[in-house]
């Protein structure tokens, strides 16, 4: 791990184009006149509240601010949200917010999706606009379930999961959508659970700064067809072995407390294959304890805290910022290539352009 | 050249006009014959640059001032195995000192660079015609591959042809052998010795392709001057060669063409052109989301060279993303534009829905091709009609506009983005792989003749409560266009919610009521149903002494070369024919079902099969009969005059 953990990569530039909110603002001035019509007891609602809650430190005019969502239950947040809003189609919001965010680039652009509209029916959009690192916020809320659709298995649900579709158990390996989206050359993954205000909020706030595309998954919990998903890393004795909570420059540090006060569970890296292991640090003591770097050039490190987790019970499972690193943002390369051909080649000039260089006249 | 002498009335594509003068009295002069008109095909390997010296020639005959029209013809390999059939490309030009309408049905001289060229186009080429033959190629294994036991230049098989035999490998390389390349490299430019003579033979312009050479090679000056020298020494070998002992003028077709300064374009250029016209007029920046398809790419090229318009091209990674990233440039108020072909309509079409019930400008092109399924990718089709009618789940109507010529194509995108704009709906603008290829000389607009595209966007409330508070209603529409605002994020107090969930009329809010989807499905509906075209002009002389003709020509699209060159024919074999061409697809112009009903008869020729005809006869139960083709080829205008006068007779 690198010796000096340099600071935060990104910065307010994130933002620096945004119109600044006139007068201050509260949490009531990001709610919609709509009512909010999730299942009662919906992880979305907590959600929601905590980026109601958290906009106002943003400090953004709200007219600047603009929610994409594709398909699902999740993707309704836009009409909650008293911002510009686009609730699409199916997998497709990160293509439209694409366009958006590309061609716009005074508006925070947020995309509200789910494991089923980003992972499955729009894979394809999510992958390359995390490599093309447009200026985009995607939060997707993993529940590990197709809701709206009640109750079919989802590409991160867990293997044998016996649902509708799948009486006799889901047959598909899920994928891990941190795994997934530093493959994809994100420049920003984050991870974290919906009851968790706190923690949200925070990392939350870390996307927003952050300039290009972030991906926060947000482990949402469907109190309908996938109760509990996620309750190993809630219940407050479980999660203490479960949770590993990343934080930039700290040793990754888990568990119940050891006597230095910090957990008593560390990460290492296994000299012989160069994987990550988890140690007690009781028995092996402190030496070699992963200290994060979210900022680390190398998604190396990042990749390999993200396969900690165990796909059934979830047991070591990351969340917070896992990366952050600064890249070029393409919506400010496109636009600095249409300065560059201005400089290069003048104003474009209609009348110019259309006469070409072979014109002939005709005298009638 | 084939000289058939006809009566000046029939001056047009049915005809030769031939003149015959004998030049100079030195004992070297060459007769130089007068034509009105000449129809040349380039033919060749895939490798050999048959679209590039059919480019360079048409780029000398439109300089020279003579109408023309092209059709290149490639496979869809880029380099399909050397001196095959199915690797001919070829280019046909057709030039003439008047107005023309279609690149000629059959070729007058065929170049041919290899045994597998001439078997591919001997079939179109009329008996006593050139053929200009590149002898080098014929030798045994060349002509083994194509199935040619014996050669057809000593066989007699072409024994009704005018053929030139022609070294053109060999000669090219002899006139580059100081240049120091390799006899590889010296061959391939044979196709400028080709340009060369065919170049002296039409009395062509030559600066034109000097100075394309010099600028195309300008990193490599010794390929540049090599290419000027195999270029000449074509030019050089017409003039001294005995071989070749005529050759022609034709005229610039100087009474063709209204006052104005004109320029060769393609019809992709002229579409591309036209999105960006179109941006400037409406004064917003144009944002093209695209992924790449034979045979739209161009205009994805041709606007990424733009930027300094403020155009901004997106290469998406497929074709869904592509219309996404256009519909949200749209939603913050770009100029937004997709470009694809068929099989890239179908992967569109869920977006297309939505874009029809955000109702947000959105251009959508379609350069048609043959189909189904990746079908034929580099032929011409008519066949997406109905898809861009139908081809979406719900009532989705979008308006539909079809260019008619290569550079009409420039108007058509104008016309789809007023209609885009003034309605805010998504368009299609359904060009098609003949258009999109072909060239025509286009008069170029003064830039104040281009129409006032300039929109209103939302500004504050539109809307009074019972309560009297103002609100912002997003579909509010407006009373005479049925369109709703357009509101754009950056606008305050105007924050709405959009989406394809049906919407309440007025609010915009979810609704399920069925009263009001009821509703919101007509409006849509009638929104588009009501879009402003102009009248369908019918240019019938028969109706000008109240009889009316005998028969109603019918067409859309790039038919309208052909089907005109045809209805000339007719109407010269002293027959009575009205000819009308369609625009406007989706809404149809107001008086199209009275146009219709004047007629006794009424014949639509389509490049696909009776899609025009279905909906004519589902709208105005008409029997409008459907004459079509589906070869991946563009109708021939002396077909499509037989069929005419058949029916007329019938």
């Amino acid at each position: 791990m690198t010796e000096t953990i340099p600071g935060p990569a990104a910065g307010p530039q994130a933002l620096a184009l945004v119109p600044k909110a006139e007068a201050k603002q509260s949490m009531k001035d990001f709610k919609s006149d709509q009512e909010v019509r999730w299942c009662p007891g919906c992880g979305d609602y907590a959600v929601l509240a905590a980026v109601q809650g958290f906009m106002p430190d943003l400090g953004l005019a709200k007219e600047n601010i603009v929610f994409v969502s594709g398909i699902g239950c999740s993707s309704r947040f836009p009409y909650y949200m008293n911002t510009y809003g686009m609730h699409s189609i199916h997998g497709r919001a990160p293509s439209i917010a694409t366009g958006l965010a590309s061609s716009r680039r005074d508006l925070s652009v947020w995309v509200v999706t789910g494991d089923g509209d980003a992972l499955s029916i729009g894979g394809n959009h999510l992958i390359h606009a995390l490599r093309r690192n447009v200026n985009l916020k995607i939060l997707l809320f993993n529940n590990r379930i197709y809701g709206l659709t009640k109750g079919q298995y989802s590409p991160t649900s867990e293997v044998g999961k016996i649902t509708k579709s799948t009486p006799m158990g889901s047959l598909d390996a899920p994928f891990n959508p941190v795994s997934l989206a530093l493959g994809a050359e994100a420049s920003f993954v984050a991870r974290t659970v919906d009851s968790d205000r706190k923690h949200l909020t925070s990392v939350l706030r870390a996307a927003a700064d952050h300039p290009g595309t972030a991906l926060v998954e947000i482990y949402q919990n469907c109190n309908i067809f996938n109760d509990g998903a996620f309750e190993v890393l809630k219940d407050k004795e479980k999660a203490e072995d479960a949770v590993i909570r990343l934080e930039h420059g700290q040793p990754i540090r888990f568990g119940v407390p050891a006597p230095d006060g910090l957990g008593s569970k560390g990460v290492v890296r296994d000299p012989a294959t160069g994987d990550l292991r988890v140690i007690d640090v009781q028995e092996e003591g402190t030496d070699g304890i992963l200290v994060h770097d979210a900022h680390s050039p190398s998604p190396t490190a990042a990749f390999a805290l993200s396969r900690l987790a165990d796909p059934d019970t979830l047991h070591h499972t990351p969340i917070g910022v896992l990366r952050d690193v600064g890249r070029p943002v393409y919506d400010t390369l496109m636009a600095e290539q249409l300065d560059a051909a201005v400089e290069q080649q003048g104003k474009g000039d209609l009348g110019a352009l259309l006469a070409g260089n072979d014109a002939w006249t005709v005298v009638g | 050249m084939t000289s058939q002498v006809s009566s000046t009335a029939e001056q047009a594509d049915g005809a030769h006009v031939g003149e015959q003068r004998s030049f100079g009295d030195g004992g070297t002069d060459k007769e130089i014959r007068r034509l009105d008109r000449v129809i040349i095909r380039f033919a060749g390997d895939s490798g050999d640059g048959m679209q590039l010296t059919g480019d360079r020639f048409t780029s000398e005959t439109a300089s020279f001032g003579n109408d023309l029209s092209t059709l290149p013809n490639f496979p869809a390999e880029i380099r399909a195995p050397a001196g095959t059939l199915p690797g001919v490309s070829s280019f046909q030009l057709h030039f003439a000192d008047h107005d023309i309408l279609t690149p000629g049905d059959a070729p007058d001289v065929l170049v041919a660079m290899n045994p597998a060229a001439l078997k591919a186009n001997l079939a179109d080429v009329p008996h006593g015609a050139e053929i200009i033959v590149n002898t080098d190629e014929f030798t045994k294994r060349p002509m083994a591959k194509v199935g040619y036991a014996t050669s057809p230049l000593e066989d007699g098989s072409l024994e009704a042809y005018r053929v030139h035999p022609v070294p053109l490998t060999t000669l090219t390389v002899e006139a580059l052998k100081d240049f120091g390349l390799s006899r590889k490299e010296a061959e391939r430019s044979k196709n400028m010795f080709a340009l060369g003579l065919l170049s002296w033979m039409y009395h062509r312009p030559t600066e034109g392709t000097e100075k394309f050479l010099a600028e195309k090679f300008a990193k490599k000056p010794d390929i540049a001057k090599a290419n000027v020298a195999a270029f000449r020494a074509g030019w050089n070998f017409g003039e001294t060669t005995e071989d070749f002992a005529v050759s022609y003028e034709v005229a610039p077709a100087s009474k063709a063409f209204p006052t104005g300064t004109y320029r060769n374009i393609s019809g992709n250029l002229a579409l591309s052109y036209g999105l960006v016209a179109a941006g400037r007029q409406a004064d917003l920046p144009v944002y093209l989301g695209s992924y790449p398809i034979t045979p739209a790419s161009d205009i994805l090229h041709e606007l990424s060279k733009h930027k300094n318009f403020g155009v901004r091209t997106f290469q998406a990674e497929d074709e869904i993303a592509g219309i996404g990233a256009a519909l949200g440039a749209a939603f913050g108020g770009s100029l937004a534009v997709t470009t694809t072909s068929g099989p890239g309509v179908a992967l569109k079409s869920e977006t297309i829905g939505l874009a029809v019930s955000l109702e947000l400008p959105l251009l959508i092109v379609d350069i048609q091709r043959g189909g189904p399924s990746t079908g034929l990718p580099t032929k011409t089709e008519q066949a997406d009609l109905l898809q861009a009618m139908y081809g979406r789940n719900g009532e989705a109507p979008v308006p539909i506009v079809a260019p008619k010529t290569p550079a009409d194509c420039f108007d058509a995108a104008l016309d789809a983005a007023r209609i885009a704009l003034t309605y805010r709906t998504p368009v299609f603008l359904l060009s098609d792989g003949y258009l999109a290829n072909g060239s025509e000389p286009w008069r170029i607009p003064e830039i104040d003749e281009l129409p006032d595209l300039r929109v209103q966007f939302a500004t504050g409330p539109n809307h009074q409560l019972a309560d009297g508070t103002e609100v912002f209603w997003p579909y509010k529409r407006d009373e005479q266009t049925l369109a709703r605002p357009w509101a754009l994020p950056g606008t305050p107090g105007l924050e709405h919610r959009i989406g394809g969930i049906e919407k309440q009329d007025g609010t915009g809010n979810i609704s399920y009521d069925p009263a009001n989807h009821d509703f919101m499905v007509r409006t849509r509906q009638a929104k588009v149903a009501g879009i402003e075209v102009p009248g369908l002009e019918v240019d019938d002389p028969a109706g000008e002494d109240g009889a009316g003709a005998d028969l109603l020509v019918l067409g859309w699209g790039s038919t309208y070369g052909p089907i005109t060159a045809a209805v000339r024919r007719v109407r010269g074999a002293g027959q009575r024919i009205a000819q009308a061409h369609l625009r406007h697809l989706n809404p149809f112009p107001r008086n199209l079902g009275e146009v219709l009903a004047r007629y006794d008869k009424v014949i639509v020729p389509e490049m696909n099969l009776g899609q025009l005809a279905t909906l004519l006869r589902a709208e105005f139960l008409v029997d409008a009969r459907s004459y079509t083709q589906v070869s991946g080829m563009p109708f021939k205008a002396e077909q499509l005059a037989e069929v005419f006068k058949e029916a007329i007779n019938d």
